[in-house]
Formats: C-alpha cells, structure tokens, sequence
C-alpha cells in the first residue's frame, strides 16, 4: 500500500501540471474557436482543426504517438522522457475536450449580455473577456470538474509507455503476490482524490449561487 | 442647426421580412421624440441600428452630421457617444451593481478605479440607488435593475441615449420609478429616442411622437397632434386600439 500511495504521487504531480496548461489551452482554443471578425477567420479554422483531429483520435493513441514518436525523434535527455511527452500529449488532447465545453460555455451566454457589452463601446475582445467569459466559465464549472475528475484518472494511462505510476505499480504488485488486492487499492487511492475534488466542486458553485443570486427555488 | 441624429432612407430587412422601410427622422439637440406602434412596427430594429448592433442595408445615420453606418466606421468611439437601455434590462449578473457602471468608465475610457466608483456612487445616487452599489443584479426589484442599465448607459456621458421600451418588463407599481427618471432626464439636455408603450407617458414628455406602421414612420408631430387629431387612418386606428384597451385616457 505505501508502494501504491508512493505511485499515486506520480499521479498527482502529472495531474497537476497538466491541469492549468489544460484550462489555459482549453481557453485560448474556445475564445479563437468563438471569435466573429470575419479577418481571424484563420484562426477559427486552426482552431476547430485542432480540436477535430485530437478529440478524433483515442486518448490512448495520442499518448503512443506523441510519447513514443517525440522522443524517438533523438532528442537529448531530458527532452526525451516519455513520461514528459506522454503527459504532454494528455494535455494536449484534453485541452481539445474541455475547449469544448468551454465554447459551450460561452455560446450559453445570451446574445443580449453581447449586445449591452458592446453597446458601451467595448470592443469585441473586452466583451469576451469581461462580460461573456467570466459567465460562461461559472457556467461550465461542473462539466469542468468532470473531465478534471477523468483527467486525474486517465493519468493511469501514461503508465502504458514506461512510467511507473500507480496503476502499474498494481501491476507490478499483483504480479509479484499473485494477488489481486493492489488493483482494489489502487481503486480505493484514485476514491480518496476524485470524491473530495467532486464535492468540493460542488461547494464552490453553491457558495457562488448564494453571492449573486436571489433566493432558490425548491 | 445640425441635427444631433439624423436618419435618411434607412433600410432594414431580416431575411424577405422588411423591418425597415426608409426612415427619415432627425432630432435636434437636446430634443426628446417618442416612437409609438404595434408590436413588430420596427421600433426596436430602428434603435438598435442606431446603436450599429444592427447594420443598416441601405440609408444613412448621421451623428453631428457624420454618417456612423457607413462602411469602415470603428462602432466603439460612437457607442460612447449613444447610450442605450433595453426592454429586458441586459444588466451583467455576474458583477455588482457599482462593476455595472464602472465597466465602460475603467476599461473604454480607462478612468482609475477610484475615479470610476466616485462617479459610479454619485450616478447612482442620482437614481436613487445609493444604497445598493455592492447588490447583485439579481437581487433588485425589476425597477431598480432598469434603472441602474440608465445609470450604466449615462455613465459615459452620452450625447444621445436610447430607450428601448424601459417600462415593459417591469410591473406596474414599478413603471413610476422609471419614468421619474426618464424625466429627470429630459431637461439634461441629452438627446432621447424613445420606444414605447406608455401612451401617457409619450403625450406628457416627448417634443415630438411618431406613429410607425410596417417599418416607415406614417405620422410625426408634437404629442398634442399625433394624440389629438391623428390625420392618418393607420394612427386612429391604433390610437383607438389603445383608448379601448384602457391604456390612454381620450
């Protein structure tokens, strides 16, 4: 078990880097893929192809391709880690995802609240970035924390190609004791971090609810 | 004297469906006009076009005699100049109600933060709302919402402001309030095109009402004429309409 908690920790750390790289590519990806002047149309285009092509393939098959191939390049070390590249391509792919539902986010948003922001003379940009943006993104917290919540599972995945994180630890354990009790383990590791990441979502949004709006309905 | 808003031919269809039917109406400096007619008459259309949140298709609209519909003009420098307040209130839920009004005063004008809430606070104690700076949107009244979108549209100091059917979202016991403002208003010396449905309202503070009918202004003139001795068919009919609804005393 302490083996198993010790994995998870490499677990935890790819999570957390890949997090913020996510929601800040995520974003980029959402505001170009919503832009409207017809001169960043290009940039619309590179926009939605990215998101297309990473959500088209298998989670899985970008981590073999990008975790693999990249390195394979012969690149000099540290930049031929699979597990650098292989976490970097489970950024890349789930930027693509919550891109998604961040542009759900924003088309979410009334065409009105467009309409008040720019009939003060903001430009279409500080109409993203004050008014729709910081509506769509409360809007899209509990999808959000859904995928983040995949997100802190799927990093089993990179173990496919060589790091030694938890799920493979299990493995290894398993293996060694014939037993099949590290799987359960690991279970119950992956429980006691995915739950309370839930949860605490779910106060996040309560707390927000009760700052700016009128009374709930029952 | 230049007009301070002059529309000429102005155009506007959605699809086949011709909501403007070339418009021409100027207002003078400081003049207050009111638009009346059914549902679907091009009011709102005319406004918004105004504002350049809707393009024209064909027509002028000239603001101190410059033409802001046509091709190449950047909208924002104009929206400072012509304010707008619509039917639903459009307020930003997720910012107080002080952010409202400072939004445009920090970030188009890019007035300190400091300066920006000093004139936020003493607009809207003008309005009657001092006391509710730090609420959110959704926790006023319908009337105190419309009247912090007036306080957030006045912020900038426009030379001309919209009024797209302030009163029709609000309950009645709350039209009043906003009204009040409305009048306060009239003698600032702001340029005001009105949308609406407040027949009294529109005989009691307009310099000039005009009746459209199909997306073309069928009758204009002072209030007491338009209300008093409509000379189209089309304004006696709705003005009849209106009397027999209980909305206008004869």
């Amino acid at each position: 078990m302490p083996r198993l908690v010790e994995a998870f920790w490499l677990d935890v750390r790819i999570f957390m880097w890949t997090t913020p790289c996510i929601v800040a590519g995520a974003l980029l990806l959402a505001v170009a893929r919503s832009t409207r002047a017809p001169a960043l149309f290009p940039v619309r285009l590179a926009a939605i192809a990215y998101i297309d092509v990473m959500r088209g393939v298998p989670v899985i098959l970008w981590i073999y391709l990008i975790g693999f191939g990249v390195p394979g390049l012969g690149m000099e070390r540290p930049w031929n880690s699979p597990l650098l590249w292989g976490s970097v391509a489970l950024g890349m792919t789930y930027s693509a995802y919550v891109a998604e539902v961040f542009r759900a986010g924003i088309e979410s948003v009334h065409e009105s609240q467009r309409a008040a922001a720019r009939s003060l003379g903001l430009s279409g940009a500080q109409a993203m970035r004050f008014v729709i943006l910081p509506q769509a993104v409360r809007r899209v917290v509990p999808p959000l924390m859904n995928d983040l919540v995949s997100l802190q599972k799927d990093v089993a995945l990179v173990s496919l190609i060589g790091p030694i994180e938890i799920l493979r630890q299990a493995g290894i354990d398993k293996a060694k004791f014939a037993n099949f009790t590290p799987y359960v383990g690991a279970a119950l590791v992956f429980l006691a971090v995915t739950i309370p990441l839930t949860r605490f979502a779910d106060h996040l949004l309560a707390r927000e609810r009760v700052r700016t709006g009128g009374s709930r309905v029952r | 004297m230049t007009p301070k808003i002059e529309l000429s031919g102005v155009r506007k269809s959605f699809g086949p469906n011709v909501v403007l039917d070339g418009i021409d109406l100027a207002l003078a400096p400081g003049e207050v006009v009111t638009m009346i007619g059914a549902s679907g008459s091009g009011k709102t259309t005319l406004l918004r076009c105004v504002n350049l949140l809707e393009p024209v298709d064909d027509g002028r609209i000239l603001l101190d005699g410059t033409d802001i519909a046509a091709v190449g003009i950047d909208p924002n420098p104009v929206r400072r100049r012509i304010g707008i307040v619509f039917q639903s209130f459009n307020l930003f839920p997720h910012v107080s109600v002080e952010r409202n009004v400072t939004l445009a005063l920090t970030e188009v004008l890019g007035q300190p933060v400091a300066q920006a809430r000093e004139a936020a606070r003493a607009l809207l104690g003008r309005l009657g709302l001092a006391d509710k700076a730090g609420a959110y949107p959704d926790q006023l009244s319908g009337g105190q919402q419309q009247r912090t979108a007036i306080a957030r549209a006045l912020a900038l100091n426009p030379e001309v402001l919209l009024l797209d059917e302030v009163t029709s979202a609000l309950d009645p016991e709350l039209v009043g309030e906003v009204l009040d403002v409305v009048r306060e208003l009239r003698g600032s010396g702001i340029t005001m095109l009105i949308a609406t449905h407040e027949m009294g309202f529109a005989r009691e503070i307009s310099d000039r009402v005009c009746f459209l009918d199909g997306g073309a202004i069928v009758e204009s003139g002072p209030p007491s004429q338009v209300f008093g001795t409509p000379s189209d068919p089309r304004t006696q009919q709705f003005l009849a309409r209106v009397i027999a609804s209980g909305r206008l005393d004869s």
